[in-house]
């Protein structure tokens, strides 16, 4: 099985993607078929300070809890709401509707894995 | 150790089955998702491949003496072609497994034990055989029996296709002797979804040719849990565990599979509990608020920690947070509240009876 993994991104070991123009993170289309129906998230709130590869909330599928992990360092601009009542919306479209956050990134993006480097993970 | 696999793990895994690890067995987890097979056996039907449970064979003229020892519901009472409910219990009344025993003839039974207990049951038999100086042939026939679960409403249909239309008119829990495509097979009504079901036996070698009979949705261990959760019903391992989560099955709510008019290991402890009551009960916990309750999370009152979740998840039928596990009888009543923690966050949650789905099952 192949996973899509959009060129334009970068992406943690840990399976989250940003994208670097907008700022927005999500987990991978890798990700979400590993956890199988996701029927919870827990998200951080709009301008809580994230770091690097910290913490900022849970995933839970029908069958374990994950923890999710920043791709970068900066300030949560936006959050997506439609998660709270729609969780199967990062099963659907994990990078389009299924976006968890929008980061204002703080400094460069740096550390993080090229969709090439992240397919070699995942195979 | 390598785990060991079942007969069809190499056609699971044809199917792009995931697999998992338990009680030593590698086993499909998902075929396709969790939520379509579990709507599958509630709706329809769909077929669970359990060759991880156990199948310990007794035959001889003291075997239902053995039996009788050994487990705690009356299996002298237990007619041919007939299954019960039982519990296999040590000298303090902690539950070691528990079981479905068949009699499948008047001297020849068969038991279920739960994956990866097989040997140890087999071993407990034979040690007890012996010292009850018994005339009773024990064979651990695992190996032998794949084991698959036919399950939801149209699992008559299924069954009566591919078996034969006279199996329409099989009585639960009983068990019967059927051709399915060309093999030899046992056929129970018998089943852990809170459904309608049957479970078939096997012979090891024509596994294949009898999984392919059935034309429905094939559903893994993942489908398997949520759907025993949402019906209440206990998780060997889980829900108790003679080291981890020891109870007695007066606390693990199974007193009726307890016949204390019979003689067997555990019965003067359990006669004991059931008089003076257990000091836990199994219950039932719906969350009030977002979260999903998990093993060993703590159960909260006023009082601080009262007990753990022993299984939980987001109930697929239901659409709410679901567990199940252990509190003191005293805030064991229906409709209590009670909280759940959840990441170091309480969450309001209301005791139920085990068993959410209520006049469905």
């Amino acid at each position: 099985m192949s996973f899509d993994v959009p060129e334009e991104l970068y992406y943690l070991e840990s399976h989250e993607w940003i994208d670097p123009d907008s700022g927005r993170v999500g987990i991978t289309e890798f990700a979400q078929d590993e956890l199988g129906d996701v029927v919870f998230v827990e998200l951080p709130e709009e301008g809580e300070e994230l770091s690097q590869e910290g913490e900022f909330g849970v995933v839970e599928s029908i069958k374990a809890v994950s923890d999710l992990y920043s791709p970068a360092d900066g300030e949560v601009r936006a959050v997506n709401e439609a998660l709270f009542d729609r969780p199967e919306l990062l099963n659907e479209d994990p990078f389009g509707e299924g976006w968890m956050l929008e980061l204002d990134v703080a400094g460069e993006l740096d550390g993080l894995l090229s969709a090439e480097e992240y397919r070699e993970q995942i195979e | 150790m390598s785990d060991r696999r079942p007969p069809l793990y190499a056609t699971h895994d044809g199917a792009d089955a995931k697999f998992t690890p338990f009680g030593g067995w590698a086993m499909p987890v998902e075929f396709d998702s969790i939520r379509t097979e579990h709507e599958a056996v509630r709706e329809s039907a769909g077929i669970f491949d359990v060759s991880h449970m156990g199948e310990i064979e007794l035959s001889g003229p003291d075997a239902a003496a053995l039996l009788q020892g050994l487990t705690t519901n009356d299996v002298e009472s237990l007619s041919v072609g007939r299954a019960q409910y039982s519990a296999i219990t040590d000298e303090e009344g902690t539950i070691l497994d528990d079981t479905v025993v068949y009699r499948l003839d008047e001297e020849e039974f068969l038991f279920i034990p739960n994956a990866g207990h097989d040997e140890r049951m087999e071993e407990r038999w034979e040690s007890h055989r012996e010292e009850w100086d018994l005339d009773c042939e024990v064979e651990n026939a695992t190996e032998d029996w794949a084991m698959f679960a036919i399950q939801g409403p149209e699992a008559e249909d299924l069954v009566a296709e591919a078996a034969g239309e006279e199996l329409r008119d099989l009585g639960r829990f009983a068990i019967t002797e059927a051709r399915i495509a060309g093999a030899d097979c046992l056929l129970a009504r018998t089943g852990y979804t809170g459904e309608d079901g049957f479970e078939a036996l096997v012979p090891w070698d024509a596994a294949e040719e009898v999984w392919k009979e059935f034309d429905c949705q094939p559903c893994g261990l993942g489908a398997r849990d949520t759907l025993r959760i949402e019906a209440g019903f206990l998780l060997s391992g889980q829900d108790f565990d003679p080291e981890e989560n020891p109870r007695t099955p007066y606390e693990a709510r199974i007193g009726f599979a307890v016949d204390l008019d019979t003689e067997f290991v555990g019965r003067d402890a359990l006669a004991r509990v059931n008089e003076d009551g257990p000091e836990e009960l199994f219950i039932g916990l719906r969350l009030l608020e977002r979260g999903v309750p998990r093993n060993g999370y703590e159960i909260r009152a006023d009082d601080g920690a009262i007990g753990e979740v022993t299984s939980g998840t987001m109930s697929p039928t239901l659409g709410e947070p679901i567990g199940l596990g252990y509190v003191p009888t005293e805030y064991a009543e229906e409709g209590r509240e009670v909280a759940v923690r959840i990441r170091g966050s309480d969450k309001r949650a209301r005791i139920e009876a085990p068993g959410f789905l209520g006049d469905r099952q």
